[in-house]
């Protein structure tokens, strides 16, 4: 395959009839929006601060040190901190090292919070949004615990890493099995390769483990899972969303162990933003929010399995 | 010693895998959600063509094999060994018929090859994509026959048997393309 220096891949790799229809389909989500009396905001691509998330990797921004944003989510929270109210935003968010079918290192982000909302009236948001694009089918919950029980595997609240490593050895959609996975990471990959292709085509998974609820609070009945769900529409994650965690002290302790961990792990390490735990502890109303991968649904909407086709330039084009 | 990050993988990067070269056919990348991302390969065992699955943690290195591909001058067959020469180094290398393959009925004394060395000793063979050789028996034609109609086996001088025009004459020299096996036209020199 070229590398691309030379001129050979200069066409966008998505027919310029799709391209119009992109447009279009932006326009149903901010109309989306409008309707609902939910901003429009921007938020800076280049902050100081950057994620300790263990499994997301920043680009930097070599002449400043600044971090390419991997999502919109601190400064939003900051804005909702400040009394902004209903806000979503589209926008470039950048994972390094993330490319694959369904995956590109740059890729357009809608991200958007609802004060007062609970997960399950956000859920029922995004559904709607969703039908927009895809159509109206079931669309199924499903408990992250019950997802792994119904496919033959351990329940995952409750077993340890041996019993995990047993299921996880005797299922063949599992293998071959990667080295050296923890319990969390052998947790990852029996999710994406058993317990994904047996959802229902439209799905909400809810109730992760408390170890994987990034930003989300934990439940206040059964505290061994967080108030956060993702969708998933045929195999494909196209969205993420938590009942937002707003104690800030919790929040700093999570960035302190996410930060531990990737010390451990030989990874950079960057600076918690101090900025958001500032605005949480002056006070993030009460609200859910979410992170929507558009260029994905919008795939799904064009029936493509791949992000190239919605996509005017991808990595290898940029 | 070199190696590669998962986020290098591409297809056509030679890998060491328990002590054996490996080269990528497929790379996929698999992320759930905020998890550990993976990446799911296939490999080929450049050795004996066999292709097997491996995954890998994102971010895991792996050892890189130490797999060339360089163009080599094909010298002669010896009977068992067949023998190469680098242009630029006059340096030269003995490849063993299992190494060499298909690619042997291909391989004209002068004619340039891809020879792929591992740990510097020939791994395989590719001839170049066109050869031209010369026809050491072929069925004489039916007369009058010029250019159309069908086709008879020819054997050329490395021993090699291509489907040919009626009209093709012991000695005559053809081009061919080495990755069909097809004949493209007489040579015309």
């Amino acid at each position: 395959m070229p590398d691309g220096r030379g001129g050979e891949n200069w066409p966008p790799s998505a027919h310029v009839t799709r391209l119009r229809q992109r447009a279009g389909w932006l326009k149903t989500v901010r109309c989306f929006f409008a309707a609902r009396d939910v901003i429009e905001v921007e938020t800076p691509l280049l902050s100081q601060a950057g994620v300790t998330d263990v499994h997301v990797e920043s680009l930097r921004e070599r002449g400043t040190g600044r971090w390419l944003q991997t999502s919109p989510e601190y400064a939003m929270k900051r804005l909702l901190a400040a009394g902004l109210g209903d806000c979503y935003q589209i926008t470039r968010a950048f994972r390094a090292g993330e490319q694959g079918r369904w995956h590109n290192p740059e890729f357009t982000l809608l991200e958007w919070y609802r004060l007062g909302f609970d997960a399950d009236q956000l859920i029922d948001e995004v559904a709607t949004l969703v039908e927009a694009f895809l159509g109206t089918t079931r669309m199924v919950r499903k408990r992250y615990a019950d997802a792994f029980i119904e496919a033959g595997l351990p329940d995952p609240l409750v077993a340890g890493e041996a019993e995990l490593m047993r299921a996880a050895s005797a299922h063949p959609e599992a293998a071959p099995l990667p080295r050296s996975l923890g319990r969390s990471a052998l947790l990852d990959w029996l999710f994406s390769q058993v317990v994904v292709p047996r959802l229902p085509g439209r799905c909400f998974v809810t109730h992760y483990p408390a170890d994987q609820a990034v930003l989300a609070r934990l439940d206040r009945r059964d505290p061994r899972v967080a108030a956060r769900f993702e969708l998933f529409c045929d195999g494909v994650e196209l969205a993420n969303g938590f009942h937002e965690l707003t104690d800030a002290g919790e929040l700093r302790s999570r960035f302190e162990s996410d930060q531990s961990a990737r010390r451990r792990a030989g990874q950079s390490v960057p600076d918690i933003d101090e900025r958001l735990l500032a605005a949480m502890t002056s006070g993030l109303p009460d609200c859910a929010g979410v992170a929507m991968g558009l260029d994905r649904l919008f795939a799904l909407a064009a029936g493509d399995d791949s992000l190239a086709g919605v996509m005017a330039f991808p990595w290898d084009r940029a | 010693m070199a190696s590669y990050s998962t986020n290098q993988f591409k297809s056509g990067l030679k890998l060491m895998l328990d002590g054996e070269p490996y080269t990528i056919v497929e790379n996929e990348f698999v992320k759930p959600g905020k998890g550990q991302a993976f990446n799911r390969v296939k490999v080929r065992n450049l050795k004996t063509g066999k292709v097997i699955d491996r995954t890998f943690k994102s971010g895991e290195s792996v050892e890189a094999a130490d797999v060339m591909e360089t163009e080599m001058q094909y010298l002669y067959n010896d009977g068992e060994f067949y023998h190469f020469m680098a242009p630029e180094t006059f340096e030269q290398h003995s490849a063993p018929p299992e190494a060499v393959g298909d690619a042997g009925k291909w391989l004209k004394e002068q004619d340039i090859c891809s020879v792929t060395l591992y740990n510097g000793e020939p791994l395989s063979v590719e001839p170049p994509p066109h050869v031209t050789l010369q026809v050491t028996q072929t069925d004489p034609g039916l007369k009058g026959d010029t250019s159309s109609g069908g086709s008879k086996p020819a054997t050329l001088e490395t021993g090699a048997v291509v489907q040919v025009p009626l009209f093709i004459q012991e000695g005559e020299l053809l081009k061919v393309d080495t990755r069909t096996g097809e004949y493209i036209s007489r040579a015309k020199d």
